[in-house]
């Protein structure tokens, strides 16, 4: 929908082409699959289980302040490994090859208020597939921000900078309400709908459940430290919240990063949305650290590509999937994680204000331009 | 107050705690073979018995309930990352002291966890275990003659039962292609040293399959004799058709080793077992869309291969993914995506 389609230089066939490199890199990844990657997930399932204990059991002495901020650091990485790299992968049903009930799309649970079977329809199904397609992936914006020119200005939208900081910091709610489309069932007719109030109800509980254990009863449990453990709770929730979501922003929000209209996408192939996929995706560069506290999802274009490949190997995959933007001549968006953010947050102001008259597009100069 | 239901509340209570995951995704980084627990095993050690077959000592949780001789247990091994399911026969005695069982296993061409289990299992290594089952057992009162009639791996009920119970009067006729391959061999000649069995071994490669016209130059009185077969389906359809020529079939106890082949082909008949509808298929079509087409409900989202919202147990049969050509064949607990599988010959899908 930018004024230039980046992908114009292509043919129908070469497209093709494209989608067949990488079916074909898939088809590497899922034939190499095995005991290397499964040991993998569970060391990582197992070292966050201990780390949110000792986390936790620290949190007992917090009316002692490194105690506090020990205690609260590791809740909060245990956290986002949770939600990241084992829930967020997990539902993707990126393990379920292994077999392992407890290690299943079908049966996990995460420390999240949204329960996992809704986000799997809201995330999986309707991100995963209608990806940047204005309309249906209500990720563009959480249905309250304007992310593209080419939507309508309201005056609504010049409060989308606060929103968002909002949204940041209540994220795990912020996907709850999306999950349950808050905004499109509120009308009287729809909340009567019997569906939707089981959804509803499910949300309900499991926000009761996880506000519970996090406000009441590990506070309870440290006694003396009842304060300062709910201070800490709250805090990694915080830390959590804000830093996944400035992580899902920098997958789609960057600056570079194409949006696609309804039409778009009628009849697509699977060239062609393997094609939208690569351009409605950014990575975050940076460590192995970096990756992984981010679950990969800095290999944001390879997740989108390959959301069910065992997220430990889209490092590797990476490396090829770069090659093909370079082969085919198109724009592999990623740069360091405060760049990112930082180009995510400046669009999310400069689309809280009308476009300027005339449109001119500006050159995606701060963006690392792959493309020859 | 009663302990119950105090215990219940505490347990409540530490579900509370541990939400969104249970009391015991914490107790199992620490204590997987607790009471409680899912029931699982680690293995201790592995003996090999022959060039191709080893036996595995395990200790089983402490939910095991124990076994009758004859029984078999069906173990679930991480094989290359992905959990495999197989059964295979107790040859421990019920009573071992150290509460240990054990497993022989004969490692087939092409078989995925019996070479496992053979040639690269490791001590240590956890496994997911069943309670014992199988009705190829003694019988509470102790027969006066028997004849344990084996072949192969088929030999390992049989041991199960010869470390259990002393007979008076025990014969064995066990066919094995060498010498070399017959498992147990060592334990079997000191048994037939200290008379407590008579054995005659079958070697196939030299003395071809057992007949079994030579049955009455073997053992002259085999019809009198209570008898446990196991072996080959083969060996196991003579047996059978002999023992009811005389009308002694009720003397005859069999157990067959299901090695479980499936035929992979392209389409097949889909029974969808959860509404009752049987439908044609061809080998392209997603079974989704089959279902749909039965007027079956079939929960469904991107219909690609991406959300994972239309996986669903495969009961029976073997289904093709359409994108990489992979063969799934049905396991208890094996999933699939109905929206990118298609059949590969019959199968049965729970919907
Ligand atoms: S319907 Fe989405 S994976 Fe099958």
């Amino acid at each position: 929908m930018t004024a230039i389609d980046p992908t114009a230089h292509l043919t129908a066939e070469q497209i093709e082409e494209l989608g067949r490199e990488l079916d074909a890199i898939r088809d590497e990844v899922i034939a190499s699959r095995g005991e290397k990657d499964a040991a993998y997930i569970r060391k990582v399932i197992s070292a966050q289980r201990k780390l949110e204990l000792v986390s936790r059991g620290v949190l007992l002495f917090s009316f002692f302040p490194p105690a506090w901020l020990i205690g609260t650091a590791g809740l909060s990485v245990a956290k986002i490994m949770d939600n990241m790299e084992i829930g967020h992968n997990i539902l993707h049903g990126q393990w379920d090859w292994m077999r392992d009930p407890k290690i299943h799309s079908t049966t996990w649970e995460w420390d999240h208020v949204s329960p996992s079977e809704q986000w799997k329809h809201s995330h999986n199904e309707l991100h995963h597939t209608y990806t940047n397609v204005i309309g249906k992936d209500n990720d563009l914006g959480y249905g309250i921000m304007r992310v593209d020119e080419d939507q309508r200005w309201h005056p609504f939208h010049l409060g989308q900078p606060l929103w968002n900081f909002i949204n940041a910091c209540f994220f795990e709610y912020g996907i709850a309400a999306y999950d349950l489309e808050l905004g499109r069932n509120l009308s009287k007719r729809r909340r009567k709908n019997p569906e939707f109030r089981a959804r509803a109800k499910a949300v309900g509980r499991k926000i009761r459940k996880q506000v519970l254990k996090d406000y009441v009863i590990h506070p309870l449990l440290s006694g003396p430290s009842f304060l300062t453990t709910l201070a800490a709770t709250f805090t990694a929730n915080l830390v959590r919240n804000i830093w996944s979501h400035s992580v899902i922003m920098c997958g789609h929000f960057p600056e570079g990063v194409q949006v696609f209209e309804r039409r778009s996408i009628k009849g697509e192939t699977r060239g062609q949305w393997y094609l939208r996929q690569m351009m409605g995706s950014a990575n975050i560069s940076g460590s192995r650290a970096m990756h992984f506290m981010t679950g990969n999802l800095s290999h944001q274009i390879e997740h989108h590509l390959f959301p069910d490949l065992p997220s430990n190997r889209y490092a590797e995959v990476a490396v090829k999937v770069r090659a093909l933007f370079e082969k085919y001549e198109l724009e592999y968006v990623t740069g360091p994680l405060p760049k990112q953010v930082f180009s995510a947050w400046r669009k999310v102001f400069r689309l809280s204000l009308p476009n300027k008259k005339p449109k001119v597009k500006t050159p995606n100069r701060d963006q690392e331009l792959v493309a020859a | 107050m009663t302990s119950t239901a105090l215990r219940s509340r505490a347990w409540k209570l530490l579900e509370m705690v541990t939400t969104p995951l249970l009391p015991s995704d914490y107790l199992d980084l620490v204590s997987p073979l607790r009471a409680g627990a899912d029931l699982r095993g680690r293995i201790e050690a592995v003996h090999p018995e022959t060039g191709d077959a080893a036996t595995i000592v395990i200790r089983p949780g402490r939910g095991w309930r124990g076994h009758t001789a004859g029984q078999y247990v069906r173990i679930g091994v991480d094989v290359d990352g992905r959990r495999l399911w197989r059964a295979y026969s107790l040859t421990s005695p019920t009573n071992r002291q150290d509460g240990r069982l054990t497993i022989t296993v004969k490692a087939i061409p092409d078989g995925k966890v019996s070479n496992h289990l053979v040639r690269s299992a490791k001590p240590g290594t956890l496994i997911q275990l069943d309670q014992a089952t199988g009705d190829f057992v003694l019988p509470e009162a102790k027969p006066a003659k028997v004849l344990y009639l084996t072949a192969g791996s088929g030999i390992t009920p049989v041991m199960g039962m010869l470390r259990d119970v002393e007979f008076d009067d025990a014969v064995m006729v066990h066919c094995a292609p060498q010498p070399q391959d017959v498992i147990f061999r060592n334990e079997l000649h000191d048994m037939v040293a200290d008379k407590k069995l008579r054995l005659t071994e079958v070697h196939t490669d030299t003395d071809g399959m057992l007949d079994m016209a030579r049955l009455d130059e073997l053992v002259p009185d085999w019809a009198e004799r209570e008898t446990w077969a196991c072996g080959p389906a083969g060996l196991l359809d003579a047996a059978e058709r002999l023992w009811s020529e005389h009308g002694v079939q009720e003397r005859l106890h069999t157990e067959r080793f299901r090695p479980g082949i499936v035929v992979a082909g392209d389409g097949g008949e889909v029974t969808f077992s959860a509404t009752g509808k049987t439908v044609d298929a061809d080998g392209a079509t997603p079974l989704l869309d089959v279902g749909e087409e039965a007027g079956v409900l079939m929960p469904s989202g991107c219909r690609m291969g991406i959300c994972f919202g239309c996986v669903t147990p495969l009961k029976a049969g073997a289904v093709r993914d359409l994108r990489t050509g992979e063969i799934t064949e049905a396991e208890p607990g094996v999933l699939i995506q109905t929206c990118v599988s298609a059949a590969a010959g019959p199968c049965d899908i729970e919907r």
